[in-house]
């Protein structure tokens, strides 16, 4: 119900409009009547005295999307005042270079500030209603709104396999069960009592409330641990691990010294190199050791290299291969693998070569062997990398995974809402409101929660009622 | 033998409680309307439990009386006990019940229908609907025919311009008690064996439901001191919005609660081969919201015990009704399960307990007006539609009646949409749902319950009643000075600003809340939940004496403003896809992009607007999207043609 009804308001929506390339270049489009006003909320401009709503229409201008004092990026908005935009409405674009991760961010941003995500195939859809688009390319209109759901659908239900899903449904079935219960005292007073239920039901609100805030926190950007490629770092003590990590993490996340064997345990990073998600784990050094602590570290290694689908084995080019060497080369023979040959700085003392990695390899599966000269002391060789995972994994094309982060954002929101509208529940127990208040905003949560499953609201309820409490007077 | 011919404008087939209110409306709107009944002597019968009202049935016997039917006055005439229930909860639940004495509410329908201007009443069965063909452009409306009138039994044919279908359970109807099978209608009356063949050669879908009721036991032989008495309230407020409170305190009679046990259940348990529903000799899809005794043990086998009421059938008997224990199971199981319960060990069982099992239409198959959508002017109402109730029958007999009557004088049907009342949401859902079991009212499917209320079903529908026709100038007169006292005296009290000052806050003090920072309005004082309107009269000087109906109103609308507004405010977008009209003819087979799954509902439910169809099972947004282009392209085709 809910959701159809937002889809036909004249409120202002927003969504990335480009497919994201390897380029890292996109725009995101905002339109609707506060398509200016909310924008200039998270804009600053290069100079100073400058913001939107003095912005000439149909033309474009340089400056600064902002959370609070933090600099997101530097964007170009262009502003295209009703009547003479895609849609005919106020339409804001902004130009992005900052790749998906900082677009993700910026819609964000639009959308706590009072944009919707817009529906599948909205904007077209607004154009044609609108009258922009002609009536002889309806049908063509019709097939891109009836196309785009079905892939945004597909996209998000592939998505939510495992258990985030799990999750939700296991929140959706507690929040119908209370409404149900409420729903059946309220239909048959005489039978079921409320008497001190709303103290009852805020402690079960409160946890709800504090899991949906975990979600919604694990999906933020830079940690969405789901389909991403789970990669395990594997070298020797000190041939560069940790700052490999480091590079791609773009902090100091594990702890770098010289010092062989300073990485204890298993350090678990999601990251993204432009478009490719790898779900990174790094290991202790692969090294018989005697040292308790550090053995524990080994063994777990060991382990989560069976699970992998990606080794970067990461070998010191300026000290010759040795029986570790060989067993790690053992361990990697199965699976796909990378090898980063580092140090490549110290040209003047290189060791290893090429052909001697790939000696090593023959017979393995991995016959075409990508192998990468790097130097993480400078930061070389990161682009060769991401290529060469694409090559990998992608067969060198990754347009396709654009959808994916898109709907992860219209989860997130959604369970925003949920969260909301479950602190409204708490607000209404608070003021100490009657039973039948609590049901208008756990049905919100229901609901919203049940958008991202894609399930139809129906008449679960009235069914939940029926099922679980014994009705009949 | 020649054949004779009556004419009248309407038909009634069945005097239930939706056949009464449906020919109550086509007479007094002028239309010559004959009510055909099975048993002249079982006008508006209660053939099942012995109330009117509960939760929210109550909303929809108020919203009967605001649109001008007879339910409310009926049952103000005739209570034995009354009560308001949920009290304790928010106002949109609150919901009236009263216990009716079954013999004098029918003599009282009978006495309203018999001193109505226009009607008649006749004892007959009708044995078959006459129709011809259509205009072709009528055809091109979905009308597949057209009703003429109908013949009864004898042959005699009644010629209308419009038949209403009320017959409840009365088609091919059989009860069930155990392996004993009566091909009755209900408490032993004829059923009606013809009717259903006739629809069906019309090209209407039946099927088949059942339902139950629990015994009747002697009262002389059941021993109250083991039960706990449960009063009536006072003072009474009475069901109508027209009858005076002062005619309804009168003295009223108890129900009793006791409870079966585990030896109850192990009775039943022992013998659930001999139900007939799990012995699978029952066809019919039973309610689950009234289950059956042997269903509640069965399905709940945790609960140790269930509530049983024992109410009283009226002033003329001695018979009461045993709430809680309807059943199918054979008369010795019965004796001895009722035996076990507190209160009626030495009980005598007067009528059993049975099943009854009838033909009843398909509802997805009528129109918003309650017309079926392929004869034009055959309507239907109440339990034929698939529903349960006295109350919701009655409620589509009203609705079905000025829409018959609407379409014969040639003005605007009536529409009541899920915002504006329970009537809406009951056709609404009939009408746009695939129903599966006997549809039962609940607050729970009113999605904007909170202005929904029983409190203000006169000022939500008295308009709509008013201008069909029903009610009277004086009736609305009196309803317009109402609801201009209740916004004055809303305004009154934002307006009215109290300082902080010592004498006020010494009465906040002795009141027990906290004292004002600022200067504050006598409104937001209200909606401290420790003060009310009546507690904050000493601060409050200038206050006139004002109705209580209208008072109640006052403080609902300050103390839940917030909640109010943000339902408000979803009906506006509810409004705007209630607006969006889809053309009778339209072929769903022309819009290219929509799903298989929502082609075949939207085919077989035709909505008349987008937010119907949005609410049919299986039709997602994006085919609404899909939908609304394609409505917006033939639009605009059209303007290009002109």
């Amino acid at each position: 119900m809910s959701r159809v009804l937002s889809t036909f308001s004249n409120d202002t929506i927003c969504a990335i409009a480009t497919a994201m390339s390897d380029a890292g270049i996109g725009i995101i489009r905002v339109s609707g009547p506060k398509a200016l006003s909310i924008c200039n909320t998270i804009y600053v401009s290069s100079q100073k005295e400058h913001t939107l709503l003095s912005h000439k229409p149909n033309s474009i201008r340089f400056g600064y999307i902002c959370d609070g004092d933090e600099i997101i990026d530097e964007v170009m908005i262009s502003y295209m005042k009703a009547p003479h935009s895609y849609t005919m409405e106020d339409v804001i674009e902004i130009n992005s270079h900052g790749g998906m991760l900082v677009m993700n961010r910026i819609l964000n941003l639009l959308l706590q500030t009072g944009c919707r995500m817009a529906e599948p195939g909205e904007f077209t859809k607004r154009a044609f209603l609108n009258g922009r688009i002609d009536l002889t390319k309806a049908e063509a209109v019709m097939d891109i709104i009836s196309a785009q759901n079905n892939f945004a659908l597909e996209s998000s239900k592939s998505q939510l396999q495992g258990k985030l899903s799990t999750k939700i449904k296991e929140l959706r079935e507690k929040i119908l069960y209370e409404m149900a219960f409420i729903e059946s005292a309220l239909d048959d007073p005489e039978n079921y009592d409320l008497t001190g239920y709303s103290q009852k039901l805020r402690s079960i609100i409160i946890p709800m409330r504090n899991e949906i805030c975990t979600l919604i926190e694990s999906s933020d950007e830079g940690k969405i641990r789901k389909d991403g490629i789970k990669t395990v770092i594997v070298g020797k003590p000190n041939a560069g691990k940790s700052s490999l990590l480091n590079a791609l993490t773009g902090d100091e996340r594990a702890i770098v010294t010289d010092i062989a064997g300073t990485t204890r345990d298993v350090i678990e990073e999601t990251v993204r190199l432009g478009d490719i998600v790898l779900h990174v784990i790094d290991t202790a050094g692969i090294r018989n050791t005697e040292d308790i602590i550090e053995k524990i570290g080994v063994d777990k290694a060991k382990s989560k290299i069976e699970e992998a689908d990606l080794i970067l084995y990461i070998l010191d080019s300026t000290s010759e291969t040795d029986n570790e060497d060989k067993e790690i080369i053992e361990l990697c023979k199965s699976k796909k693998t990378i090898v980063l040959l580092n140090k490549n700085d110290l040209s003047d003392n290189i060791k290893i070569t090429e052909d001697i990695v790939r000696m090593h390899f023959s017979g393995s599966s991995n016959e075409h062997l990508p192998i990468i000269r790097t130097s993480m002391l400078k930061g070389n060789g990161l682009e060769e990398l991401k290529d060469a995972i694409s090559d990998l994994f992608f067969n060198g094309d990754i347009v396709h995974k654009q959808e994916i982060y898109i709907t992860n954002l219209r989860h997130k929101d959604l369970l925003s809402k949920a969260g909301n509208s479950l602190e409204l529940v708490l607000d209404s127990i608070e003021k100490n409101l009657s039973e039948d208040f609590y049901t208008v905003d756990l049905t919100g949560a229901y609901e919203a929660l049940g958008e991202i499953l894609g399930e139809e609201i129906g008449d679960d309820l009235v069914e939940e009622i029926f099922s679980k409490f014994c009705m009949g007077k | 033998m020649t054949i004779v011919k009556e004419k009248f404008d309407v038909v009634i087939i069945g005097a239930g409680h939706a056949g009464c209110e449906a020919a109550l409306a086509c007479a007094r709107l002028g239309l010559e309307t004959i009510v055909f009944t099975m048993s002249a002597d079982n006008i508006a019968f209660m053939p099942c439990n012995p109330h009117i009202g509960g939760s929210s049935k109550g909303h929809l016997v108020r919203e009967i009386d605001a649109l001008g039917g007879e339910m409310g006055k009926n049952i103000d005439k005739t209570f034995l006990q009354s009560k308001m229930l949920n009290t304790s909860k928010g106002p949109a639940v609150h919901s009236l019940r009263c216990q009716a004495d079954k013999m004098e509410y029918s003599k009282e329908m009978r006495k309203v229908l018999e001193s109505q201007d226009h009607l008649h009443i006749k004892q007959a069965e009708v044995s078959e609907i006459l129709f011809e063909e259509v205009s072709d452009e009528l055809k091109r409306e979905g009308y597949n025919n057209k009703i003429v009138g109908v013949k009864i039994f004898s042959g005699i044919i009644y010629e209308a311009k419009a038949v209403i279908l009320c017959t409840g359970t009365y088609l091919k109807s059989r009860c069930l008690t155990g392996e004993a099978i009566t091909y009755s209608g209900p408490n032993g009356l004829l059923p009606s064996n013809l009717l259903s063949d006739s629809l069906i050669s019309a090209g209407i879908e039946l099927r088949r439901f059942k339902t139950g009721t629990p015994a009747r036991m002697d009262g002389s032989t059941i021993d109250y001191s083991k039960m706990s008495e449960q009063f009536g309230d006072t003072p009474v407020v009475p069901f109508s919005f027209d009858t005076d409170p002062k005619d309804v305190q009168r003295p009223q009679v108890s129900c009793w609660l006791t409870y079966t046990n585990e030896k109850t259940h192990e009775i039943i348990k022992a013998n659930i081969d001999r139900s007939p529903i799990y012995a699978g000799i029952i066809e019919g899809v039973g309610p689950r919201y009234c289950p059956s005794i042997e269903d509640k043990v069965v399905k709940f086998p945790d609960h140790e015990r269930h509530q049983v009421f024992v109410e009283p059938e009226g002033t003329f008997t001695n018979e009461m009704y045993i709430d809680g224990m309807s059943s199918s199971l054979p008369e010795d199981v019965q004796i001895a399960m009722y035996r076990t319960v507190p209160g009626l060990e030495n009980c005598r069982i007067v009528k059993n307990a049975y099943a009854i099992e009838y033909d009843c239409l398909c509802p997805g198959q009528l129109h918003p007006t309650l017309e079926i959508k392929t004869t034009r002017g055959l309507f239907s109402a109440g339990q034929f539609n698939g529903s349960s109730g006295y109350e919701e029958a009655a409620a589509q007999g009203l609705y079905a009646g000025i829409n018959a009557a609407m379409q014969i004088l040639d003005k605007e049907s009536l529409y009541i949409d899920r915002s504006e009342g329970y009537i809406g949401v009951l056709v609404d859902d009939l009408v746009t749902k695939e129903n599966l079991e006997p549809y039962r009212m609940m607050t729970s499917r009113a999605e904007y319950r909170l202005l929904l209320r029983q409190d203000n079903a006169d000022i939500r529908l008295r308009q709509k009643g008013y201008e069909i026709g029903l009610i009277s100038e004086d009736q609305y007169n009196k309803l317009q000075t109402k609801i201009a006292l209740i916004d004055k005296e809303v305004s009154r009290l934002k307006e009215t600003v109290v300082g902080a000052n010592a004498t006020i806050q010494k009465f906040m003090e002795k009141v027990g809340t906290p004292t004002l920072k600022t200067a504050t309005s006598l409104a937001e004082l209200i909606c401290r939940p420790e003060l009310s309107y009546e507690s904050i009269k000493e601060i409050d000087p200038d206050r006139r004496p004002l109705p209580d109906d209208v008072i109640e109103q006052v403080e609902i609308t300050i103390r839940y403003e917030g909640y109010i507004n943000r339902q408000e405010r979803q009906v506006e977008q509810f409004k705007k896809l209630e607006k969006k009209k889809i053309p009778a003819d339209i072929n769903y087979d022309d819009v290219g992009s929509l799903r298989l799954e929502a082609r075949q509902k939207l085919q077989k439910f035709r909505p008349t607007n987008i937010g119907q169809a949005s609410r049919i099972g299986g039709v997602n947004p994006a085919d609404v999207s899909v939908l609304i282009i394609y409505l917006d392209s033939l639009h605009r085709g059209n303007a290009d043609e002109k």
